[in-house]
């Protein structure tokens, strides 16, 4: 496939947003049962909540790039028993919603307790917005990551390690951006941030490294002799029928060498993983939330190659038809 | 969202019938227009040649009536510009009117040769044959020299018909087709409505072709050969079918020349003709045939004449007159000539297999004898003998520039007609059809003046332009055998150049040899590109100047309706119409559209009004014809006779009276006579309602056998399609052919060739059809150059006009070499690789793709594709001008001719050109070269009045010719 | 239920290119707006089509084929370009099988193309929507239409009649017999797609010609004299018996 920027910064922006809401609240959670000294609800999880939420405004306004009517969008949830791309148009918008409520809930102090839970741990309405918001996050990855896994002929795609890579990968970034926001907004948090992303990055790195090897071992299941149903060992495309291409020439071919792909994924493996790691731990020991910054900016330019390397390594079926021209 | 939507239903919405011409074929078709634009063109499924199909170049016709690359106005070089420059300024009609009329007056009160009108890929060689022959000039010819007049000449000097435009295969009744050397043809269409039905009915196709493209794909077997040897082939099929014994022995008795006695003397002076009764063949009209000749009877066992009531002859043997005359049957004569024409010998020369020889000539031989067909359709043939049934013997060929376009071309096509002769498949059931007015007398009857009397000032020429020589005498040339015509058509030379040679006009016109002319008129010719050989050198002379700095060819005129390579070397361009803007006939005077059961002509019709000033090239000579006052034009008293163009069609008559004119059906006052009759002035009309054609469908007695069809070739000549009632009996041995190898010998009197070609024609002249290898390839080092290079048609594409058209071009942008890969990889090419082309001549640079579609020792490419910069309205960048080339720079229009003469590249009996016969090597391109194709030219600037081109995008907003 | 579908038999198909061009003319002049073209006087022309024929070798020289192959949709049975469409533009109808895009609904998100293994749909570049083969639904209902045109642009241009039309859920239909018949299949049958549009293969006709075919006792040479006798002098029975 041809990468579309649009939708690797769709992805990988909501990805960290969905990561940094995810974070934020497994501070709140750790906070309520103490394993954490509470943070301040408005400089902390408001701002981290706006933070998160302007990722995702980005993302979304991104998405609009893609679209060629982006006036209609709104025609896109139609469809949500059967499209995933449906699903994901109404549920990152309930999470957005839902991550709004949730930081306006710090901010203007819900913070009188509804009930208890067993062991007296009081549940506030941002718990329980959280709690919402947490399954429409994890709702999100999945919808997100299923538009792609659900298409059964791009079979670099089509394995449930697409769904478990964007929830690891958006996660790390996430764990990685509240580590560098919580390095400046609560300092005391941030080695407990630090730690789960460097856990995130390690198990994204584990799955996005399984998946690697999954699909350098891919055979590919249509051939030129199933394409056009002729039996022979020997079929060479010899004209594609125009020569100045068109759509499907553009859309499912990124037109890069094979060094260039290598260099990419090479690049990201670099990037997402052992470098943020390294500087996180720098920036961690340094307490600096301009290095831990820097962390979440190389991690995310690691992931947008990650993500063109992802599109670019679909092989679709349909290429088998676009090989020649003459 | 749309503008259709928005077109309320108070758009007026019309359906036209006219005839198609994105190529040769002329189908039916349908244009539909709303508000009267052009919105949807379709087949018309009334049609008898289209029956509703239509093709991708038809169906792409919105485009190439809105096309940007229309000229729309009269141009006039700018003073001081170069040819080539296409600097030009728009003049009203009237002063280009005033220019020609000025400049060719004055010629034709001097010397009428000095003008010359050559057309291209035209459709209307009846109205400019007869300007030409009224204004004086014999230099006159349109494409075919440089097409396919091997293919008419070697088949109607053999059989009185051909394929091409004139005949064709049976595929309705054969079992068995094979084609040879054709890739799309001019029946394009219906010949790919036959090929489907007939293997739908389980016939089978076997190709001939070094090259698997265009219909081969579909056939059922694939014959690869190599390039200029069909010829011994077909001569080792002729020789395994006569070993066989699977010859139509009773068709060969009854309707050829077969079993005629030849005088067979070495010493005599008739040796080599056919023994005569009655009077010397001195005497005859040139294109009767009368059957004075001998037979020797088998029952008897001596000499009678022949069809003697109860005698059967002899078809092999050697036999001696009583005045002691050695003389042996002309079947003999074949099956001597062929004895030495073995499969072994054919496999050594055409790289196919010996079995593969054999079992061809099995499959053919076997499939004609025993599966005949009868059709209960009594007829009577020539000599009053009445037949219960027409028989067929199933076997069908068709043929084109694939044996044509070499210059041993025409004894290979010989070799076929005989070939199929043999198979006894001549206008019968399943095998060659003709189609009216053919067949013709062998050769046919129309003949140019003998000499340069014919040429005269203020006077019609004394004769056609074009001719069928039945002898020495009909040459076309001076008392020292020199020729009169400018392209050295009819001279010893091209004797049977039929068509002219137009592949030489602009070299031997810039020679000044034979002389130079004045004024060169082009029409629908892109002869500065794709129909000139060796482009860039005639590029060059046509821009050449003389010692006194004038231009070699002075006046340039060239009329076409598209922004051309050619019109750039104009120096008026005359900007015509296109097909839908203009009236048109397909006429029985030229190349009809007539199916196998009988004549049919047809017209066009306008369906949308012209395009800016653009004038119809018919328009124009019935009104240069009216000022300069040619005969044909004029009433006797200088007035002007015709209005217009649709005027002239209803009114004039070939001579006063004759009830012969350009259209063929409802003639007569109220229409009610076809064929003849009086001028009816509704004609147009009546074409109209009858979606443009006339097809006179023969009762079934007259549509087969038409060659000995007594009522046929009664009827035909009532119809005065033919001028003698005759028979046409088949010449398996060529007469025509001994008479001037006989004065090429210096055994006859009369006419004799100069010394430098007496050797030449005494070898083509052959009466019995042999192979020899093309005079290129003979003198080529073809060590050094071991490759033969060829081009086809591509179905989506016409020769060069198609790259205007914004659909078409998107299927072929730019050409390849296509290259047997074990061919490309001894050169150590890629595929796609940037590679040399290399003739002796020249050479370009292109881009090579590997086929194994096509024979190890050959190389092809697309014809045409390639474009010079900022031709045809296209981007100087636009990819056919950067990635595509012409094969044409590749290839040579003279070779060296004995003592450091030239001769054409063409075929020496007919002057066709030799385009396939050029032999190349390949090798890679540097790494450090460009990569585009060489030669490259100056790009072109768009001349006034041409549309506006968009180059970010157009969209044909829904038939609508907008530019957004 | 009805299928309307096409049928193409690469057995007769040429590659002529007519179904590419009636295509695009009828669909550019019909009722749902032009198909863009850009840079059609340029460098790399390019515009949408819903039909293109393409070119296959299959085999080594000498023993090669050229197939010619056409594709436009092919209407699946499961079109898995349906259900992924967010906007519902892209349809299947229940009435006739054919796959549609509501240009109107359409927000060009591409995705329906990712979902299509065929490679047919694409997007009009200028319109901004995705589009393909209609199966000319705009015509084959037109009863405007004389009933013999009631039938897809292509079909009715193809020279070759290479394309069938018809339903394929009828069996007494023509294409459904020449599927039977012929062999008719479906393009990458691996993905589940069924294919409403089938192919009909390549077959090939031989004459086999028995030796004693060539000797048959009406051989004309005989006529003549010449069919080849054994010479007087080579040895017979007479030299060794005498009865
Ligand atoms: N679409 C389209 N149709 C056209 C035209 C067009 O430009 N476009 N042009 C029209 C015109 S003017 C003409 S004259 C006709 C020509 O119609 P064709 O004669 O079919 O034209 P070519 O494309 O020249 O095809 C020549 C074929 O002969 C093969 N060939 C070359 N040398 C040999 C040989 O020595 N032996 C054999 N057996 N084969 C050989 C080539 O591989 C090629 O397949 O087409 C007409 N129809
Ligand atoms: N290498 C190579 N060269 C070849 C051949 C080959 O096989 N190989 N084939 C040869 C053959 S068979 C032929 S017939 C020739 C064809 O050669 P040409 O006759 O030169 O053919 P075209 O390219 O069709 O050019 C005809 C001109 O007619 C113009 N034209 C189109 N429509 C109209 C119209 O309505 N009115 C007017 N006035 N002009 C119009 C076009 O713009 C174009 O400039 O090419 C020959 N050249
Ligand atoms: S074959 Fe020629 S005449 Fe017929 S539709 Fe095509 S372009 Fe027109
Ligand atoms: S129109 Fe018919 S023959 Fe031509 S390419 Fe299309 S399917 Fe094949
Ligand atoms: S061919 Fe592609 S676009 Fe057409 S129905 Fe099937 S999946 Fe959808
Ligand atoms: S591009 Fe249009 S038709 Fe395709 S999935 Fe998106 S909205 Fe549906
Ligand atoms: S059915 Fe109609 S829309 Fe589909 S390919 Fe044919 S002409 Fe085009
Ligand atoms: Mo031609």
């Amino acid at each position: 496939m041809n990468p579309a920027f649009s939708v690797i910064f769709l992805t990988t922006l909501i990805g960290a947003g969905q990561g940094l809401f995810l974070a934020l609240y497994t501070g709140q959670v750790y906070a309520l049962f103490d394993l954490l000294p509470a943070q301040d609800s408005r400089s902390f999880y408001a701002v981290g909540s706006a933070i998160a939420l302007a990722f995702l405004a980005a993302g979304l306004v991104a998405s609009f790039f893609h679209l060629g009517h982006p006036e209609r969008a709104w025609r896109s949830a139609a469809m949500w028993r059967t499209s995933w791309l449906s699903r994901e148009v109404i549920v990152l918008p309930a999470f957005m919603g839902t991550v709004f409520l949730y930081g306006a809930g710090h901010w203007l102090g819900w913070q009188s307790p509804l009930f208890s839970l067993p062991g007296g741990y009081p549940v506030d309405a941002t718990l329980l917005l959280g709690a919402a918001g947490t399954l429409l996050c994890f709702g999100l990855f999945i919808c997100t990551a299923m538009i792609y896994a659900c298409l059964k002929f791009l079979r670099e795609w089509h394995t449930p390690l697409t769904v478990i890579n964007y929830i690891l990968l958006g996660g790390a970034s996430g764990f990685v951006l509240a580590t560098a926001f919580s390095a400046a907004a609560a300092p005391a948090a941030s080695g407990f941030f630090g730690g789960w992303a460097a856990v995130l990055t390690l198990g994204a790195l584990t799955s996005r490294g399984a998946s690697l090897v999954r699909n350098t071992r891919l055979k590919p299941r249509s051939t030129l002799a199933t394409a056009i149903g002729v039996r022979h060992p020997r079929i060479v495309q010899k004209s594609q029928g125009f020569m100045g291409g068109s759509f499907n020439t553009r859309e499912f071919f990124h037109g890069r060498s094979k060094a260039f792909l290598g260099g990419v994924k090479w690049g990201f493996l670099v990037l997402a993983f052992p470098v943020p790691l390294l500087v996180l731990a720098a920036g961690l020991a340094a307490g600096s939330p301009a290095i831990l910054g820097g962390a979440f900016l190389v991690q995310y330019l690691g992931l947008m190659a990650e993500r063109w390397f992802f599109f670019a390594q679909a092989n679709h079926p349909q290429n088998l038809y676009y090989q020649a021209i003459s | 969202m749309t503008t259709a939507a928005t077109e309320t239903a108070a758009a007026t919405r019309e359906v036209k019938t006219t005839t198609c011409y994105m190529c040769a074929c002329r189908c039916g078709i349908r244009v539909h227009l709303v508000n009267g634009e052009v919105r949807y063109i379709d087949g018309n499924p009334d049609h008898p040649l289209n029956k509703g199909v239509i093709c991708a170049k038809g169906s792409s016709g919105i485009m190439k009536q809105y096309s940007p690359a229309r000229l729309t106005r009269p141009l006039l070089r700018k003073a001081g510009s170069e040819r080539g420059a296409g600097e030009f300024e728009a003049i009203s009609w009237e002063r280009a009117f005033a220019l020609l009329e000025e400049r060719l007056a004055k010629i034709r009160a001097t010397d009428p040769k000095q003008f010359a009108l050559f057309t291209g890929r035209d459709q209307m060689q009846a109205l400019t044959g007869l300007f030409a022959k009224q204004f004086g000039t014999p230099n006159y010819a349109a494409h075919g020299g440089f097409c396919s007049v091997n293919m008419a000449a070697g088949m109607i000097y053999t059989i009185g018909g051909s394929f091409w435009e004139f005949g064709g295969p049976d595929l309705e009744r054969a079992k068995l087709f094979v084609m040879m050397g054709t890739a799309e043809d001019h029946h394009s269409n219906p010949l790919k409505i036959a090929i489907s039905k007939f293997k739908r009915d389980g016939g089978r196709f076997i190709s001939i072709n070094p090259v698997r493209t265009g219909y081969s794909a579909i056939a059922d077997e694939w014959v690869p050969i190599r390039p200029g040897t069909d010829g011994a082939l077909l001569l080792a099929i002729i020789h395994e079918i006569i070993a066989q014994g699977l010859y139509d022995r009773d068709f060969l008795v009854r309707y050829t020349n077969a079993p005629q006695l030849v005088n067979v003397d070495p010493e005599g002076a008739r040796h080599g003709m056919f023994v005569r009764t009655e009077m010397d063949d001195a005497d005859r009209s040139a294109c009767f045939d009368p059957q004075d000749q001998l037979w020797w009877d088998r029952y008897d066992n001596r000499a009678v004449h022949t069809r003697s009531a109860g005698a059967d002859p002899y078809l092999l043997g050697e036999f001696r007159l009583e005045d002691g005359t050695p003389v042996k049957p002309a079947f003999q004569l074949l099956e001597e000539r062929v004895r030495e024409y073995t499969p072994e010998w054919a496999a050594g020369i055409t790289g196919v297999p010996v079995e593969t020889i054999r079992r061809l000539a099995h499959e053919m031989g076997v499939t004609a004898r025993d599966e005949k067909i009868e059709l209960p359709i009594a007829w009577t043939d020539s000599w009053g003998v009445e037949h219960e049934t027409v028989t067929g013997n199933p076997v069908a060929f068709h043929a084109m520039r694939g044996l044509a376009a070499h210059s041993n071309g025409f004894h290979t096509i010989r070799a076929l007609a005989i070939l199929m002769t043999l198979l006894g498949t001549i206008d019968r059931p399943g095998g060659f059809r003709h189609k009216a007015p053919f067949p013709r007398p062998i050769p046919p009857c129309a003949k140019t003046p003998k000499g340069p009397e014919g040429v005269q000032p203020d006077t019609p020429l004394g004769g056609m332009a074009l001719g069928w020589p039945a002898d020495p005498k009909d040459l076309f040339v001076d008392e020292n055998g020199k020729p009169v015509r400018i392209d050295k058509g009819f001279s010893w030379e091209y004797p049977l150049s039929v068509h002219g040679l137009m592949h030489n006009v602009i070299t031997n016109a810039w020679r000044g040899d034979p002389y130079r002319i004045d004024t060169l008129l082009v029409f629908m010719a892109n002869m500065a590109w794709n129909s000139a050989m060796n482009t860039s050198e005639v590029r060059n002379m046509l821009n050449d100047r003389d010692e006194n700095g004038e231009y070699r060819i002075p006046f340039l005129v060239v009329c076409d309706a598209f922004q051309s390579e050619m019109t750039a070397f104009a120096d008026l361009v005359l900007p015509d119409t296109t097909y839908l803007e203009r009236h048109d006939v397909m006429s029985m005077l030229d190349r009809p559209i007539s199916e196998y059961d009988g004549p049919a002509d047809s017209v066009r019709i306008p369906v949308v009004p012209p395009t800016g000033e653009c004038k119809p090239f018919q328009e124009v000579l019935i009104e240069l014809g009216s000022r300069l006052k040619l005969p044909a034009f004029v009433n006797s008293d200088g007035t002007r006779k015709y209005r217009d163009y649709p005027d002239f069609i209803v009114n004039h008559e070939t001579e006063p009276g004759s009830g012969i004119g350009f259209l063929a059906g409802w003639r007569g006052k109220g229409g009610e006579k076809f064929m003849r009759g009086e001028p009816n002035p509704r004609q147009w009309e009546m074409y109209a309602r009858n979606n443009c054609v006339f097809h006179y469908r023969l009762p079934p007695s007259y549509q087969y056998m038409r060659n000995w069809n007594q009522g046929y070739l009664e009827w035909a000549q009532r119809a005065r399609i033919i001028r003698y009632g005759d028979p046409v009996l088949i010449h398996i041995y060529s007469e025509v052919l001994q008479k001037f190898r006989l004065a090429a010998q210096g055994r006859r009197p009369g006419r004799q060739p100069p010394e430098h070609l007496r050797e030449r024609v005494a070898t083509y002249f052959d009466p019995l059809p042999f192979y020899y290898e093309p005079l290129e390839t003979r003198a080529t080092d073809t060590v050094k150059y071991p490759l033969n290079a060829v081009t086809q048609r591509p179905m989506a594409m016409y020769h060069s006009w198609d790259s205007q058209n914004a659909w078409l071009r998107q299927i072929h942008t730019h050409n390849y070499l296509y290259v047997n890969p074990g061919t490309a990889r001894n050169q150590g090419i890629h595929d796609g690789d940037w590679i040399w082309v290399e003739s002796m001549w020249g050479k370009v640079r292109c881009m090579a793709r590997y086929s194994e579609a096509v024979e190890p020792g050959t190389v092809w490419t697309w014809n045409a594709i390639g474009k010079a910069p900022g031709a045809w309205s296209l981007s100087p960048e636009a990819n056919e001008a950067r990635w595509g080339f012409l094969l044409n720079h590749l290839i040579s229009e003279e070779l060296p001719g004995a003592d450091g003469t030239r001769v054409s590249n063409s075929d020496p009996v007919t002057g066709q050109a030799g385009w396939y016969d050029v032999r190349v090597r390949i090798y890679k391109a540097t790494e450090d070269e460009p990569k585009e194709t060489w030669p490259r030219f100056e790009p072109l600037e768009p001349y006034p009045g041409m549309g506006r081109v968009r180059r970010l995008w157009q969209a044909f907003v829904a038939g609508k010719r907008e530019f957004k | 239920m009805t299928q309307l579908a096409l049928v193409i038999d690469l057995n007769v198909c040429v590659g002529c290119h007519a179904c590419v061009t009636s295509c695009k003319e009828w669909n550019t002049s019909g009722a749902a707006g032009y198909l863009s073209d850009d840079r059609p006087y340029d460098a790399d022309p390019t515009g949408c089509f819903f039909n293109r024929v393409q070119t296959f070798e299959v085999g080594a020289f000498p023993d090669t084929q050229t197939v010619h192959f056409p594709k436009s949709c092919l209407h699946c049975e499961e079109p898995p370009c349906v259900p992924v469409c967010p906007t519902g533009a892209s349809y299947k109808r229940a009435e006739d099988g054919i796959v549609l895009v509501d240009y109107d609904k359409c927000i060009g998100c591409k995705y329906c193309s990712w979902a299509c293994p065929y490679g047919v749909r694409e997007l009009d570049e200028h319109q901004k929507v995705m589009k393909k083969c209609t199966l000319c639904v705009d015509r084959i209902y037109d009863e405007k239409l004389p009933e013999r045109e009631r039938k897809p642009a292509c079909v009715l241009a193809c020279p070759t009649n290479a394309r069938l039309y018809g339903d394929i859920h009828d069996p007494d239909s023509q294409v459904s017999q020449a599927i039977r018949e012929n062999a008719g299949y479906q393009l990458m049958p691996e993905w589940g797609t069924h294919p409403a549009n089938h192919y009909l293969p390549r077959r090939k006709t031989v004459i086999r010609i028995h030796a004693d075919e060539l000797q048959r006792a009406d051989n004309p040479l005989k006529i003549d004299g010449k069919l080849p006798k054994p010479a007087l002098k080579e040895p017979s029975l007479d030299d060794v018996t005498s009865w």
